[in-house]
């Protein structure tokens, strides 16, 4: 059985609650089946509502879309079955963990031994058995999130939609049920469609990364590709820790292109950058930069330190660099940078390539 | 047992206990201090009363008050054939006293309610005193037999003995239309005089009907209420509470100008072809009328309490039940609803509380066949002055709605209500 890579579509959807703000602007989202897509954002950005579209709860205002090569627009949200895992888990706290998990299949008029096989299969996936005569509150919060992907899970839909589901849940729990999530996933090859403003979160868990932005996906791609090369400024600055040069392409030949910063010019990577005399802001990962190259690089510079933090398995050392005060670099913990002292003056390089010429902020 | 249980101590030696007694004991009397006033004040106002209300009720000092020789002799007799000298010869001295301090005639009203008769009995004997025609060396009981041929009638002389204990059940039994009858025994008054009864059954079917009408149309109202984003809900909340701050006697006033044969509905129904204009309906003045004032009177408190139920029930629980396969009414039948049940008890005891003692409005546009047992216990405090009679309705009313209450609480626990 081939996998369809079209199993969800978005095809131009437009949708706008007060008929002035696009909260989403022309979509155009295809999700293979068994994929793991993360759409992820800022607040205000559009992914929740584009989940809730796929639901079923809310109806988008222009284009169409499909599930299996089936308009799905005009079906109710209870005849899609689609899984949701919700918020704040809405569990249904009048009734037991076997009732909150047998409810979808009671409601697809399922025989009782088949409820019961399910419900025991469900639950030994995210390792509850033995919990089914409890009430959701005697729950604590990571049982009751497990709960809730169980019943997501249980009525064997072809698409989950998580949404936030472990914003609730402190740091070690999340991490564990990241990992916990992830693996589910991987065993029953469901479609999962999940929504986060955790940028952690969404590298963790995702086969591939959407990222929404002003009711725009801005980039769609895979964890790695996505913090390794971003297409635009905002993406850069989303995605994990981003140092930046605002200035002027100098120069351009293929790839390469120079950029004119008010004291220096820099080599940089030619992105979005098509000519010279361009605005441009140039990103660079902290952890591409070094301190004191031993071989040479394409850009070094001296800067003074401003500030040394410590972070365990490594520091961060801001540095004013070419005008810019807020330059930041890890330093992995090693015997050998036990020296940096706040007001030395230090050398640092990176390479051309490293150091993304992006559209202007 | 492995451990033993061991006096704690705290670091000065002082048993644990006894030092956080000793810590606890100024913030309890503190406590107590801020609660004293409400305390004193539910005593005064509530308890004291409704004891007052339950003395007055079973009170009946009077006559044992007004003959303490007539009764003492009475204790000799059986009750059987006409009492023997001595209960004439008390009488006699009794009833004397009550003419001196002339009292005598509320002897002779009491003793009418207790046998008719009495009254122009002891009129009579009382003139026959006045007029000293009544020699005391001779027998007393053949002169007092003489004046009328009552006071040789034997159950004349049981009615007495009938009144004799300091207090009576009788009020509570004229409540049921009941009556101790002259042996003793408990028993119906002529069917074409029970009035209590039908009024107690007419006060439960509209209370329980009013509680039906105001669930029916309040759970909507709620439901939107708390659904609807705020600048409307606020309106529409507006639009619950504005009837409710509004006085009762104004509205039920609005009602019997809208309800009335000329009134604003009915033109309205002859307008639209409903009803033809000789035959308009009668809408006030009976169980209609009380049915839809009351109706609308009591919605707000329906409202709130559902609202305020519903308000905390998450509106992604719907949206879960949706996803999860369950039709719109299923989602809202399975999930909704089974969590609005707090509100909803909370809602309707209230109502059917409030309702079962209600007064003014029945009272105004509910005419013969819409007035409730609150009426027929105000016409006793008001017109009949029978306050005993009413105290004791108004004992029965309470107990009724302790009842409910109690029924209430072991089918669904009082600990579900929600108000808020």
């Amino acid at each position: 059985m081939s996998k369809n890579p079209e199993f969800v579509k978005f095809d131009k959807v437009d949708k706008s609650y007060d008929g002035k703000v696009l909260v989403v602007k022309d979509l155009q989202l295809d999700i293979a089946e068994g994929e793991f897509i993360t759409m992820l954002g800022p607040s205000g950005s559009g992914k929740t509502t584009c989940l809730m579209m796929l639901a079923g709860f809310e109806t988008p205002t222009n284009g169409e879309i499909l599930l299996d090569g089936n308009i799905i627009s005009n079906i109710p949200p209870h005849k899609r079955g689609i899984g949701m895992v919700f918020q704040n888990y809405a569990l249904f706290p009048h009734m037991t963990v076997y009732e909150n998990l047998a409810f979808p299949l009671r409601v697809r008029k399922i025989e009782k031994d088949e409820i019961d096989k399910k419900v025991d299969k469900a639950l030994s996936m995210v390792s509850l058995n033995g919990f089914e005569s409890r009430m959701p509150g005697q729950l604590s919060g990571g049982q009751q999130q497990r709960v809730a992907v169980a019943r997501a899970l249980v009525f064997d839909p072809a698409v989950v939609l998580m949404d936030e589901p472990l914003g609730a849940l402190d740091k070690n729990l999340r991490e564990s049920m990241q990992y916990e999530i992830k693996h589910i996933h991987e065993s029953i090859g469901v479609t999962v469609v999940y929504v986060t403003h955790d940028q952690s979160e969404a590298l963790t868990m995702s086969n591939r990364i959407a990222v929404f932005n002003d009711g725009k996906v801005q980039q769609l791609s895979s964890p790695a590709e996505l913090y390794e090369k971003p297409v635009n400024s905002f993406v850069a600055e989303f995605i994990g820790e981003n140092n930046t040069f605002n200035g002027e392409v100098s120069d351009i030949s293929g790839d390469e292109c120079k950029v004119k910063l008010s004291n220096a010019e820099i080599l940089s990577n030619a992105i979005s950058v098509k000519s010279k005399g361009e605005k441009t802001t140039v990103s660079l990962r902290p952890e591409r930069a070094l301190i004191e190259p031993a071989e040479k690089m394409d850009n070094m510079f001296s800067g003074k330190i401003e500030e040394v933090i410590y972070h365990g398995d490594h520091t961060r050392v801001r540095v004013n660099l070419l005008g810019n005060p807020e330059f930041i670099l890890k330093v992995p913990n090693s015997t050998s940078n036990l020296e940096l002292k706040v007001s030395q003056e230090i050398k640092i390089g990176w390479n051309s390539y490293d150091a993304r010429a992006l559209d202007p902020k | 047992m492995s451990s033993e249980t061991k006096q704690i101590l705290t670091t000065d030696g002082i048993p644990l206990e006894v030092s956080l007694k000793k810590a606890e004991k100024k913030n309890k009397i503190k406590a107590f201090l801020l609660v004293a006033p409400l305390l004193l004040f539910l005593f005064i106002t509530y308890v004291f009363p409704i004891g007052e209300m339950f003395t007055r009720s079973v009170d009946d000092k009077m006559i044992t008050n007004m003959l303490p020789k007539t009764f003492k002799a009475m204790e000799k007799w059986d009750g059987k054939e006409l009492p023997p000298e001595e209960v004439f010869d008390g009488f006699y001295s009794d009833y004397k006293v009550l003419i001196e301090n002339q009292t005598q005639g509320k002897l002779g009203q009491r003793l009418n309610k207790e046998k008719n008769g009495f009254n122009s009995i002891t009129k009579k004997l009382m003139r026959q005193i006045k007029r000293n025609k009544i020699d005391e060396s001779q027998s007393i009981k053949q002169q007092i037999m003489k004046i009328h041929k009552r006071w040789r009638d034997v159950e004349y002389w049981q009615a007495i003995k009938r009144t004799a204990p300091p207090y009576t059940m009788a009020k509570y039994l004229k409540g049921m239309d009941m009556y101790l009858a002259a042996d003793g025994s408990i028993a119906q008054v002529d069917e074409d005089r029970r009035i209590h009864r039908i009024l107690w059954l007419r006060t439960l079917e509209i209370a329980l009907f009013v509680t039906i009408f105001c669930f029916l149309m309040g759970y909507p109202i709620a439901h939107l209420l708390a659904t609807l984003p705020m600048k409307y809900s606020n309106l529409l909340m507006i639009c619950v509470l504005l009837p409710f701050w509004t006085s009762l006697l104004v509205r039920t006033a609005s009602w019997m100008i809208l309800l009335q044969q000329q009134g604003v509905v009915n033109d309205f129904f002859v307008m639209i072809g409903l009803v033809a204009d000789d035959s308009r309906p009668e809408m006030m003045y009976n169980k209609v009328g009380t049915y839809v004032a009351m109706t609308q009177i009591l919605l707000p408190f329906m409202v709130l309490p559902l609202y305020s139920v519903m308000k905390t029930i998450s509106p992604s629980l719907m949206r879960a039940g949706k996803s999860l396969g369950g039709t719109p009414f299923i989602a809202f039948w399975k999930v909704y609803f089974p969590l609005t049940i707090p509100g909803i008890g909370a809602g309707c005891l209230l109502v059917f509380i409030l309702a079962i003692g209600y007064y003014i409005t029945p009272a105004l546009v509910g005419g013969a066949s819409g007035t409730l047992i609150s009426n027929q216990i105000a016409y006793h405090m008001k017109t009949t002055l029978d306050w005993s009679f009413a105290s004791a309705m108004g004992l029965m009313l309470l107990s009724g709605v302790l009842v409910i209450y109690w029924i209430y609480n072991k089918l669904v626990g009082v600990d579900n209500i929600k108000l808020g």
